[in-house]
This record gives C-alpha cells, structure tokens and sequence, in this order.
C-alpha cells in the first residue's frame, strides 16, 4: 500500500445549487513511498482539487484518502497528525509570507507542529541552506527579497515542517529561465537527500519531463493515466488534444516517426534525442555497409 | 521622418528616498533603439535586466533619467502631449485581474474611450470591434471574474485595442497562463500585427519570441543583442550566459552540430529542424 | 466556503422593471419607502402591498426571492415585534401576568411595524435584484453629479463604488487561498481562547493587506495606461435616457401614493 491512496474519491461543488460541478471524479490512486510524481492536466481538470484531498483541506464528498495507511478523516482528532506527514505548497506560495523576518516565516510551520526551539531552529536553517538562502538573508523581511527569492522562503516554510509527501502546485509559474530552473533543481535535490515523496504539479509538461520519474495526468475530473514518463509521452497526441503542450522535442521526434524514421523510442529530453539521432545514424550507415 | 519609436541613448534609476541617505538603482544604463511601425519585437532577459523598466518608458510611465524617447514625433518628456502618447503605445500588464476595472466586460473595455471622451456612439463600435478582434464579443456582458485567465488577459487586450492605437507593449502577458491561455494570447498578438499594430512583446518564453520578426535581449540595463530570432538564437552560449533559454530545437541542433554532424546552427522552428533530421535520418 | 458568498444579488432579466432607467428606479424606491411612512392603516399599507406585488409580478422574479431578502432581518423584525408587543398599552387588555400586559393596541402596532418593515426590505430589494451594481453606481454618480458645483467628489465615489464591486470577489478568492496555504503550515483558526483566534488572522491578515495593495498599485498604473484622470470630460459607454415608461411609472407610483393617503382615512 502506497503513501496516498485514494478510494472513489469524488468531489463535487456547490451541491444543490445550479452551480453545481464535479471536481474529482471517482478518483482511485496510490503513490508509492519515495516516488517523484508529476501531476498534469489543463486549467480545471480537478488536479488542484484532489491535491487539496491529500491534506485534509477538502473533505471528499465520498470516497476516502489514506495517507501512509491511515484513512483521512476517520478519526477527526488525528486529522492534524496525519496532516502534518503531507506538506503543501500552494501557486505563487510567495502571496502567504506574513512574518517580520524570514527566518521567523520558515519557523512558523515547524513551531505550529510544537516542535523545540532547538529542533525549529536546525530545520530552519538547514532547509534555508538546502533552498540557498543564504544566513544573511534570515533576518531580512521577506518583503525585501527578490521574486525568486520569496518563492524560495515559501517553499522552505514548507519543507521544515519535514512532511512525508511534499506537494507543490505550479512551483516555477511566472519565473524567467533561471528561477525556474533554481527550483526545479532544489527539488529534485531535495527528493535525492530526502528520499521523501514529492508531487509537483505542472501545466508545464516540459518542467515536469526534466524533473519525475512517473506522471498522473488528470483530464475532464478523471485520471486518464498514471505511469512512467514514457508511456505518457507516448500519448502526445491525445495530451495536446487536452490543452497540455508536450516538450518541443517529443513533437518533433513523433513527427519523424510519422514521416516514417523507423524507431520506437519515447522522447521528452534533449539529451535523449541527441542520444537517439546519433544511434540512429550509426544503424544508418551500418546498413550501407553491408 | 525618423522611426516609429526612437530612444536615445536613455538612463533610469529607481530611486529609494527612505533609505539615508537617498540609494539610487540604476536600471537603464544606456540604451539606443529604433522601432519602425508594424514590426513585432520580441524584449527577452531575466529578471531585472531592466525589460520592464524600458517598456514603461514608451508610454511616458517612466521619464528618461538622460536622453530621450520619442513616440511618432512626441517627446516622452513633453507633458502636454502625454494622454496622445498613451493613446498610441498602449499597455497590457502580467497579471489579468489587476487591469480590468469594471464589474462588467464591455465597460472595461470602453474605459479608455470615455477617460479620453469619444462620444457614445463610437464608444459602443470600437468596444463591439475590438471585443470581436480579440474574440471575446459573446461574453460583452458577463462578469470578468468568472472568465479564465487567456479570456481576462484578452479582455485587458480589448481595452488598450480600443484606443486604436499604433503600438501595444505587452510586459509577460502570458507569464500566469495556462498552456491554452498561452495560445489564445500568441494567436492574437499575431492577428494584430498582421492587421498593422506594432508589438513589443516582453517575454520569458523562447517560443514566443521565436516568432517575433526581431528580438532584442537585455542583461543588466543594455541592450546586448538585438537581431532576427535566427540570428539571436543562434548564440545559445552568450543566451545561456545571462540566464535565458534557446527553444529545444535550437539546443538539439547545436548538440548535435557538437557531435561533429552537419547541421545549421540557426534552426529556430520545429518544421525545420523535422526537415533537417528527415534528411538526416532516412534511409538510402 | 466564503467563496459561496454572493454580493449585490442581481438577476439579468428583459423585464420592464430590469428596463427602467435606473435614476427613475431610485426615485420610484424613494416614492415607495415615503408610501410605506405614510401608511398609518392596514388599508393604507394594504395599498403599498398591492404597489410592491404589481413591481414584483412584472419584474419576472420569482415571489421566492422576495421572502428570501426577509430571512436574514427576521430576528430584528422579531426583536422589534417583542418590544411593540408589550411596551404599548393602549386599547384593550387581552393577556396580563405579573408585570406583562399585552393589549390590542400593542399586537396592531407588532403587526403593523413588521409588515413595514418587511415591506420596505422587500422593495429595496427588488431594486437590487433588477439593477445591476454597476448602473446603480452610474445612477447614484449622476443623480449626485450636480452637487460637483459644491466640490463633492461624486465621481470618485462612484470610481471607488466600481472598484470595490470589482475586486470583492477577488479578494474573497485569495481570502480563501491564503486561508488554505495557512491551514496547510497548521495554522490552527478554529479552536482556542478568543484570543488566541484573533491572534491566527495575523497570518491572514498580512499577506492580504500586501496583495491588496500590490493590487491597487497595479491597477492604478493600468488606469494611467488607459488615460484615466479623474471625471473630467469623461464620456459614458450608455447613455442613460428616460422613455415614456419611466414617466408611466412614476404617474402610476405617485397615484399609489394617493391611494395610500386617502386609504388612511379608513379605519380597519
């Protein structure tokens, strides 16, 4: 049994009202314990909602969520227990900075779970190191930090608290090249130190393809699937239909394929694909070898 | 005659007046540019290289600290020609929600038109126009809050379209969209300069700018290229040096071209670069 | 959730109340709330009845919404009903225990006071249901316009009226946002002294207030992009235009008017 599993999760908003609009549609899925899972699908397609599921913040209109065994809601009392195991990063988490400096920001999730003062304090400051915050900028206001910077502390407030399952929703939205990169980076580090799971949403299937090993894409309130990058990627076509943007390369490669270049691979990397045309090219003048 | 948009060897700092003393931040340091009419440019560079800074300096939003900007002829600096400048360089801003003003889609639209006073009647046909040139006339009457990003951002576009302007400037118009917002926004900056509206498009996604007729990159307050999407592209050392990205294609060729094949290294588009890996790769 | 909240309940309709213009439609709730003081008899009440249900048929909106308006004034109208009751003491005694009186002068007043009272909420009301927010404003900036002469900002009032309809859904969006990512770090709002809940909309409160003013910077530089400045010579999208509806209407309010007052002179 995985860390999160879910059982016919459904969601449904405003019941009763002509607004009514089912979110999460009998969703049943379970991430094994140290995966690194990409979570995609278009604006709407229900994947914010059943993240918000995983920590308990939305109760499932039925079905049930089981966080490392237990099941979420069961026993109301050990709902802040269970909570505390899934850490959640929400869009442009830089919006919630609220503390007088950052340091006291980071602290705030740890200090809410009752932790020492001695133990907050070597979280945060191991998680500032780990985010490249420098121990200069901990007594700074977090209002004084750059964009990247901000988002930056924000995600720190939420990897001190050492969740099981680290969450984030859209981590790289509106970060030119280099911040974005800084954190798709910091994440992969972090799962690689850690050992922890980490979901990263994305509409960015390019992010997501340098970053997970498995994806889950969510479509019209379903999963439409969960598996390894490559049999993803090998539904191109059906992705772009859903209003995701598969990487540049993966166009191209499905392209040549179509053209009638004989290969079977899957690819969503740069490096695959140059890899794959230099092999391919060897193949090729093998042939007129013989 | 000169160009369009000329700037002048211009300079902007931001001044900080609470610290003491006064720190000043220097964020334009010498910048010489030309834009014709009907050209699509492309601004790319990191975060405060100074791109923003310099778009807000084509409306008179930011006044030259030396040297000078000129619009169609108006001076920048010249205050009495201020609204006539606006009303030609238009601007669209990152975030969708904080530029729509009214509760209601055609009103915000015909906000520009009744701050300058058009009368009525025409307020009602350049709002029903340009809501039609940016495909948003069916939703004339609803409530901007309810629409998805790409629809708020095209409403945004409506209300600067309105004024009928020569040039719009659009600063990271897609950076808070969804991949379908993206494509509603690119396909009608597109429509626009087809139409003859010159575009200045700042942006941090290569394949925007890959489109644009030329694309000038800024890092720390200069400008330090400003040629053909080809020709920029081409230099992915000197592009990731100041932190940006060149489109996948690009970065596969030059690999590749590194490998020792026999690649161009200007391919910017897909097409191409399925073209030359077809040629490459088929058999016989 | 607060999202659920709805502001300023408007209902589009063609209707040839939704129709009116919306300076008449002001003028014909001032007309209705003077029938209603005016009123000093059920019959005369009766006649402002018959004025709200006329409006109401022709409106198109269901009769439902009207006893909804009421619901959330019905523990004052119960309040007020309570104090009628036993603080008047005239005509006869019906009930007396200890100090309590009731007599039939105070239920007559209970019941008069009430239907006044849900009356006046369910005209103005009707009001807000057939005229949407924004030509409200409109209607409140121009009947206020001639006072500009005196230097009242009714323009920037009305601005300020547009802006804050505008952005309150916004805000309770991020409200809820904030609210979330708070709850998610284990900030804790729901149980504890009074306090120390207080102190838990610290974390709400600030990042709030430093939105909404990044907000508000942003959208002044918006509305400096698109020449805004001030009222001056600033031309309108819709014209407001008076038809002969609008004085048919007015004619029709004023003869209820009549009926109210002469209907005082009966006695029920």
């Amino acid at each position: 049994m995985g860390i999160i599993r879910t059982e016919n999760l459904t969601y449904i908003y405003g019941e009763g009202t002509p607004f009514r609009h089912v979110a999460v549609d009998c969703v049943n899925v379970d991430i094994d314990e140290g995966e690194i899972v990409g979570i995609i699908g278009h604006t709407g397609s229900g994947k914010s909602t059943l993240i918000q599921h995983f920590n308990g913040l939305l109760k499932p209109t039925s079905g049930k969520v089981f966080i490392d065994g237990e099941e979420l809601f069961a026993d109301k009392s050990r709902l802040k227990e269970i909570r505390f195991k899934v850490g959640l990063v929400f869009q442009y988490p830089e919006h919630q900075l609220f503390e007088e400096t950052v340091y006291k920001d980071i602290a705030f999730g740890p200090k809410n779970m009752g932790l020492s003062d001695d133990e907050t304090d070597r979280r945060v400051k191991e998680t500032a190191k780990m985010v490249g915050l420098g121990a200069e900028l901990l007594e700074k206001s977090p209002f004084e930090l750059s964009g990247g910077q901000k988002r930056r502390a924000a995600i720190a407030g939420v990897m001190a608290m050492e969740p099981k399952v680290l969450i984030l929703d859209e981590p790289t939205a509106g970060l030119d090249p280099r911040g974005r990169d800084r954190i798709l980076g910091m994440i992969k580090e972090y799962h690689a130190e850690k050992g922890t799971t980490v979901l990263l949403v994305s509409h960015s299937m390019e992010d997501v393809a340098k970053t997970v090993s498995k994806i889950l894409v969510m479509n019209d309130s379903k999963v439409f699937m969960y598996g390894d990058r490559s049999s993803v990627f090998a539904k191109a076509e059906q992705l772009t239909e859903m209003g995701l943007t598969v990487p540049q390369v993966t166009r191209v490669f499905d392209r040549l394929r179509a053209m009638g270049i004989g290969f079977d691979d899957e690819v969503f990397s740069i490096d695959y694909a140059k890899d794959l045309v230099m092999r391919l090219l060897k193949e090729k003048r093998g042939e007129s070898v013989d | 005659m000169g160009n369009f948009i000329e700037i002048k060897d211009v300079t902007f700092s931001y001044v900080n007046d609470y610290d003491d003393p006064p720190t000043k931040n220097t964020v334009i340091r010498g910048v010489s540019l030309e834009i014709s009419k009907g050209e699509f440019v492309a601004v790319l560079g990191h975060n405060g290289s100074g791109k923003s800074t310099l778009a807000k300096m084509l409306n008179a939003i930011n006044l030259p600290e030396t040297g000078e900007v000129i619009v169609d002829g108006m001076k920048t600096s010249d205050e009495a020609r201020l609204y006539d400048i606006r009303k030609t360089v238009g601007m669209v801003f990152q975030n969708p929600d904080n530029q729509i003003v009214a509760t209601v889609v055609e009103e915000d639209v015909a906000f520009a038109l009744e701050n300058i006073g058009v009368p009525p009647a025409e307020i009602r046909e350049r709002v029903d126009n340009a809501l039609k040139t940016v495909g948003m006339y069916d939703y004339r009457e609803h409530a901007p809050h309810k629409l998805s990003g790409g629809q708020k951002q095209r409403i945004a576009i409506a209300g600067v379209l309105a004024m009928q302007p020569e040039c719009i400037v659009m600063d990271e118009p897609t950076a808070m969209l969804d991949p379908i917002g993206r494509r509603e926004i690119m396909n009608t900056i597109k429509q626009l300069n087809a139409a003859g509206v010159t575009i200045v498009l700042i942006t941090h996604y290569m394949d925007e700018a890959a489109e644009a007729g030329r694309v000038i990159v800024m890092d720390d307050g200069r400008v330090i290229a400003d040629d053909t999407p080809k020709k920029v592209f081409s230099k992915a050392e000197m592009l990731k040096a100041v932190g940006l990205d060149v489109p996948n294609v690009t970065e596969l060729t030059h690999r590749l071209i590194d490998e020792g094949l026999d690649l161009p290294d200007d391919i910017i588009s897909e097409d191409e670069c399925v073209e030359r890996l077809y040629e490459l790769l088929k058999k016989g | 959730m607060i999202k659920d909240i709805t502001i300023g309940q408007f209902f589009p309709g063609k209707s040839v109340i939704h129709r009116l213009d919306p300076r008449i439609k002001l003028l014909l709730t001032v007309i209705y709330i003077v029938m209603l003081f005016s009123a000093k008899t059920f019959a005369g009440l009766a006649a402002g009845v018959a004025f709200l249900l006329v409006s109401f048929l022709l409106s198109g909106i269901p009769i439902k919404m009207m006893l909804k308006s009421i619901k959330p004034i019905l523990p004052i109208i119960i309040f007020t009903g309570i104090l009628n009751l036993f603080f008047i003491s005239t005509g006869e005694v019906i009930f007396s225990w200890k100090f309590i009186t009731v007599t039939t002068g105070g239920v007559r007043t209970m019941v008069f006071m009430a239907s006044r009272i849900i009356l006046l909420i369910c005209g103005t009301s009707l009001l807000t249901y057939t005229t949407s927010p924004i030509t409200l404003t409109d209607a409140i900036e121009r009947i206020l316009s001639p006072l500009k002469i005196i230097k009242f900002p009714a323009h920037e009032i009305a601005m300020m009226m547009t802006i804050a309809l505008r952005f309150i859904p916004t805000l309770i969006e991020e409200t809820d946002k904030i609210m979330s990512a708070q709850k998610a770090r284990g900030a804790d709002m729901e149980t504890g002294s009074l306090i120390k809940r207080a102190k838990a909309l610290i974390p709400i409160l600030i990042p709030l207030f430093v939105s909404a003013f990044r907000r508000a910077e942003e959208l002044a530089l918006a509305m400096e992009c698109r020449c805004y400045r001030g009222g001056e010579g600033r031309t309108r999208l819709k014209q407001l235009k008076t038809a002969p509806r609008d004085y048919v209407a007015v004619v029709l309010a004023l003869a209820f008017l009549a009926a109210v007052i002469f209907l005082n002179r009966v006695w029920i």
